[in-house]
């Protein structure tokens, strides 16, 4: 009787955060979300015990809670894909989102792993209250190096603002992947570039986090 | 020395053939793929051999703090440069702060051991030559894998021989300390790099064409202080392609930042560059397989 009381509470409370998180989000100015969502996620980076033991599984999971939601990965996929985009089916394109929002999400934990107590200088934003696709800048300042700038490529949604794209120290993501995947589909179509991503998600789960992954 | 020279060749040119056969489609910024390809294989293989072992050993035998002395001193050194080409470019204000950063850190900071500069909100910059030429309207050229200094370009490798003739560890009376500073920097820079390399595994399909868009990009956004002019967005957050709204076509945006700029650049600066061009131009064609 008691555990379900607790379940059902528990999905309750999940709604309600979920809901209110949402509305926040749709009114939170995109420079406010990129800073709140950054220090919260710094935050946690800093106190979990498991995470600095360098536990993979639970910064994969803490990017999909945290930061995925706010990303537009069919728009980033799109891009990304660039002129044959168009020649994918619905499926192909659902899957190619798929297999690219994995292997972002594992370079991104890679990232975030490697994360050692920067600091961070979240710029003012550039634009216009009425702008509904803007650029973020946050920068992050080590000593004895020159600053490396994050920007964030963002754009009004109806479910708040998301980003389409990150470029870090000038280089964007989207961009970077825009030949090799045209050079895949030139090779073997759309079909071959899922397989290969799908390929190299395969081989980067049985690597480098043998065994502390998600199933 | 001779044979070492022979080896290295004979190395060369067996992983060139290998590069050919992995060539493919052929980016127009890229003409010189099957060399490039040849080289960044080699460089990977040393990197694989010495590089990567070393600067892991290095990184675990010294603390951060000494790890951070060391990457500041030669910071510290690299300002006078910075500072001049920050000059060049017609930024005198970014070159005061380079040099002010140099004298601070160099007296109070004790010989560039610690940067009180950046603390104090003297900004580190970025600049080297290839940059000056950038900003001067000099084109990137064909793209260039160099052994051992890894990813260029023809603007930028005309850029290196400035900032390899200038450089004042390399310049550095004796010899023996010369040498010996020479290999902690460049073990320091690959150490600062050891995460970075490790993702660049993960993340890329084919890590030469991942690197080479990667250096691209960065190039253009280093030579316009991080403010490149925004490419205009191919497809939106709907999916639905641009072109219609005044895009150019997806496979002619990436290669914009790769097209000579159309600025005027100084005429001797121009004929060094189309000097360097010209093999690059005839390579494809010598290139056959």
């Amino acid at each position: 009787m008691v555990p379900i009381f607790a379940r059902f509470a528990t999905i309750a409370a999940t709604a309600v955060l979920v809901l209110t998180g949402g509305a926040q989000a749709q009114e939170m100015a995109p420079d406010v979300l990129v800073k709140n969502v950054t220090l919260e996620v710094v935050d946690i980076l800093q106190k979990d015990k498991d995470i600095q033991k360098g536990d993979r599984k639970k910064v994969i999971a803490l990017i999909e809670t945290k930061v995925l939601p706010h990303f537009n990965f069919q728009a980033m996929t799109a891009s990304a894909v660039g002129r044959n985009w168009n020649k994918a089916n619905a499926e192909q394109k659902a899957r190619l989102t798929e297999e690219f929002k994995t292997l972002l999400v594992r370079t991104y934990s890679s990232a975030l792993a490697s994360y050692s107590n920067q600091k961070f200088d979240f710029r003012p934003l550039r634009a216009k209250p009425s702008d509904t696709d803007v650029t973020v800048n946050v920068r992050v300042l080590q000593t004895g190096t020159q600053p490396v700038t994050i920007d964030y490529d963002m754009e009004k949604r109806p479910g708040g603002w998301k980003a389409w794209d990150v470029r870090v120290a000038g280089i964007s993501l989207v961009a970077n992947y825009r030949t090799e995947f045209d050079n895949q589909v030139r090779e073997a179509g759309i079909d071959g570039l899922i397989k290969t991503l799908q390929t190299k998600n395969h081989s980067l789960e049985h690597s480098s986090v043998a065994g502390a992954d998600r199933k | 020395m001779n044979r070492w020279l022979r080896n290295l060749l004979l190395a060369l040119l067996l992983s060139g053939a290998a590069g050919c056969a992995t060539t493919n489609g052929g980016d127009p910024r890229d003409p010189l793929e099957g060399f490039n390809r040849a080289m960044y294989s080699f460089n990977d293989g040393f990197d694989q051999a010495i590089g990567r072992p070393v600067a892991t050993l290095y990184r675990d035998a010294l603390t951060e703090p000494i790890r951070i002395w060391i990457r500041n001193v030669f910071a510290n050194i690299a300002d006078l440069w910075i500072g001049a080409n920050n000059l060049l470019q017609g930024k005198p204000k970014d070159a005061v702060v380079d040099w002010a950063r140099f004298a601070f850190n160099s007296t109070f900071g004790v010989f560039g051991l610690n940067d009180i500069a950046s603390d104090m909100g003297l900004e580190k910059h970025d600049e080297d030559f290839g940059q000056t030429f950038g900003r001067w309207g000099a084109g990137d050229g064909a793209y260039v894998v160099w052994p051992f200094l890894g990813s260029s370009n023809v603007r930028d490798t005309v850029g290196l021989v400035f900032d390899i003739g200038l450089d004042p560890v390399l310049l550095h009376e004796p010899v023996r300390v010369r040498n010996v500073m020479t290999v902690l920097r460049a073990t320091s820079r690959r150490a600062d790099l050891l995460d970075a390399s490790r993702i660049l595994e993960e993340a890329a399909l084919d890590k030469y064409v991942f690197q080479r868009d990667a250096y691209m990009q960065r190039r253009r956004s280093l030579i316009h202080d991080g403010n490149p002019p925004r490419e205009p967005r191919l497809i939106g957050a709907d999916d639905q392609p641009r072109a219609q709204r005044g895009a150019p076509p997806a496979d002619e945006t990436p290669s914009a930042a790769a097209a000579p700029v159309s600025q005027p650049s100084p005429p001797a600066l121009d004929a060094a560059l189309q000097l360097l061009e010209q093999p690059a131009a005839s390579a494809p064609a010598t290139r056959g397989g």
